[in-house]
């Protein structure tokens, strides 16, 4: 049993607890003795009871000694906070999910304790209070590394769906400490001035969608979308395709599934003409169901698939949807 | 403004990976080899800024000299005067690869070309650290800025956009500074004919590492056990239609 107390700093959204943040919450418990909780540029109280049920004993509010330094995103003056609460904490252990901003504030914790970090954790293997090792995704999630941690503070970021999350046996709402963080000048020179909502994050409702009919090369050419599109129409769902078609400029790159594109969890995944390769696979593996539409049958997104379908899309994409307007009359 | 831009040589691993015997590597003897789409994103913007600046865009990799296809490939699509740090990366941690990565541009600076950016890949595609710009921006004094999909330069003041979940993230700062940049905002550009001439003759500037490196602290790799074969043919061509829709109906998504 680890004697390390766990500092986990949350990426609220909408003064609510966001899901990554419940994860990493519950995978902080399970690998310390005593969980903390730091809010940066949001009100730290309405989050208590939440971080509280599930295991968090106090959430330190971060308040810049002067001004209003953190009502905008900024890293290094966020990752000041994190310092300040390590020290208010006394943790040993520091965990942010492995978001883009969880990734990039823990990178400059990294640098301003003199510390490793690890990125993308999915379990941690073994610890004797000072040095731990840690499974980390690499290769896009292909392969994982097991890592050795020996500082005097381990950091880390939790990997999405690295653990279900779980309230605390026995909850209660944590305590809040306001938390005074002194900030250098240098710390503000990074900080979002504006956000344009215009295209308010094109790729959200295809990490959102319950059904997503996935596109690649075999669709052929930027014309041959029309009977991909008629099929997610007809299921409400989205359009998500592989990186050569984003590459080929047949569709826009905010509808990449990959790796290097959005990773999605939809109950059905229906790819058409995709093959599967691992950097796509790592955006798509946590689809409930996969029907795959393929020439060939031996091609790792049909072998990896629940369902498929061994044929041209061009003939069987039409009959589908020519099926459902049929039944629904 | 002279910019420089990092990328790594990976593994083109399309289809299954094998590990090295001992569990350290990729056992990559069978495999192409490419660098991440965040890194051909970065070339772009880096020749693109050269272009528009009147600056000039220099390549570097930290790698053995196996790296020197990569760096010929960036040469090809308009980088100059390819730097190679020449070094066995699979034991350097991210660490190590930013102090290799600061100590080129302390001594180019030095023979008077001053970096007014340095670019790289927001994660390397095979060890997937996410940490290696912010912390070379630490052992700079810079300012960084991570995930970058565009951004402009006017003077000395750059501009960066970050896609998030709530829209566009702006951000406004000087140079000179570090951008890790995610693939989306450009389009790279593929090699012309004269390109890949320039590429073959470019003279690669090899630098010994300065420091013994830390370390990343790796045990080893493992590889999640393959999950078993599953699949349900439900037919073949058009005539699998209506168990597709069956299928779907069972599974209440056929509204
Ligand atoms: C570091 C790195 C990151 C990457 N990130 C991503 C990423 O985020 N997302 C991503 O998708 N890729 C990514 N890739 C690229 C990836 O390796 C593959 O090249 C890509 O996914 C292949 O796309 P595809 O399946 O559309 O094309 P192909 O691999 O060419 O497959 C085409 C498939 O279509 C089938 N087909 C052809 N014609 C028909 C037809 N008429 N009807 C039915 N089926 C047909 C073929 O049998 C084949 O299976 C990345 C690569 C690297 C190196």
């Amino acid at each position: 049993m680890s004697t390390r107390t766990a500092l986990v700093l949350l990426e609220p959204t909408g003064g609510a607890l966001s899901e990554v943040s419940a994860e990493s919450l519950t995978f902080a418990r399970h690998a310390a003795a005593e969980v903390h909780a730091l809010v940066v540029g949001a009100d730290a109280s309405t989050l208590a009871e939440e971080a509280g049920r599930l295991g968090a004993t106090v959430v330190h509010g971060a308040a810049a000694t002067s001004g209003d330094a953190f009502s905008a995103y900024a890293p290094a003056a966020w990752a000041a906070a994190v310092v300040a609460a390590v020290e208010a904490s006394g943790a040993t252990l520091v965990l942010a999910a492995g978001t883009p901003r969880g990734n990039e504030v823990l990178a400059h914790v990294a640098c301003r304790l003199g510390v490793a970090m690890a990125a993308n954790v999915v379990q941690v293997d073994g610890d004797d209070g000072g040095s731990m090792v840690v499974s980390r995704q690499v290769l896009g999630g292909t392969a994982l590394e097991e890592m050795r941690l020996t500082d005097r503070v381990a950091l880390l970021t939790v990997a999405g769906h690295a653990c279900e999350i779980e309230p605390a046996a026995a909850p209660a709402a944590a305590e809040v400490r306001p938390l005074d963080v002194a900030l250098d000048p240098r710390d503000l020179v990074v900080r979002v001035v504006e956000t344009v909502a215009g295209e308010p994050d094109a790729s959200g409702a295809l990490k959102s969608a319950k059904v997503v009919v996935g596109a690649g090369r075999g669709v052929g050419s930027a014309d041959g979308f029309k009977e991909i599109t008629d099929l997610a129409d007809l299921l409400g769902g989205a359009v998500g395709v592989s990186r050569v078609v984003t590459s080929l400029g047949w569709r826009p790159h905010h509808e990449q599934v990959g790796q290097t594109g959005s990773r999605i969890s939809p109950d059905v995944y229906i790819p058409c003409g995709i093959s599967g390769a691992i950097q796509h696979w790592a955006g798509c593996s946590s689809a409930k169901t996969i029907l795959a539409i393929n020439t060939d049958a031996e091609a790792p997104m049909v072998t990896k698939a629940h369902y498929a379908v061994i044929g041209d899309l061009h003939e069987v994409v039409p009959a589908i949807n020519e099926e459902l307007r049929r039944r629904r009359g | 403004m002279d910019v420089l831009v990092c990328i790594k040589r990976v593994p083109d691993t399309g289809g299954a990976i094998t590990l090295t015997d001992d569990g350290m590597g990729v056992d990559s003897r069978l495999l192409g080899h490419t660098v991440s789409p965040h890194e051909e994103a970065a070339v772009e913007l880096a020749v693109q800024t050269a272009k528009a600046t009147g600056g000039s865009a220099t390549v570097l990799t930290v790698g053995t000299d196996d790296s020197i296809e990569q760096l010929r490939n960036a040469v090809a699509l308009g980088c100059t005067s390819p730097v190679l740090v020449e070094v066995e990366p699979d034991r350097l941690g991210p660490a190590d690869v930013a102090g290799m990565i600061a100590d080129v541009v302390r001594r180019h600076e030095e023979r008077g070309t001053s970096y007014g950016l340095v670019l790289l890949g927001n994660d390397a595609a095979d060890t997937g650290d996410f940490q290696v710009g912010v912390r070379l921006a630490y052992e700079l004094g810079r300012p960084v800025v991570t995930g970058v999909s565009r951004f402009e330069v006017d003077g000395e003041e750059v501009t960066a956009r970050v896609e998030s979940t709530d829209g566009t993230d702006v951000y406004r700062l000087p140079a000179p500074a570090v951008l890790t940049v995610m693939e989306g905002g450009v389009e790279p550009r593929y090699p012309s004919v004269p390109g890949r001439m320039k590429a073959k003759k470019a003279v690669v500037e090899t630098v010994e590492p300065t420091h013994e490196p830390v370390g990343n602290g790796r045990v080893r790799l493992k590889l999640p056990p393959a999950p078993p074969t599953r699949v349900e043919i439900l037919g073949e061509g058009a005539s699998a239609a209506p168990a597709v829709v069956d299928l779907l109906e069972k599974l209440g998504v056929a509204r």
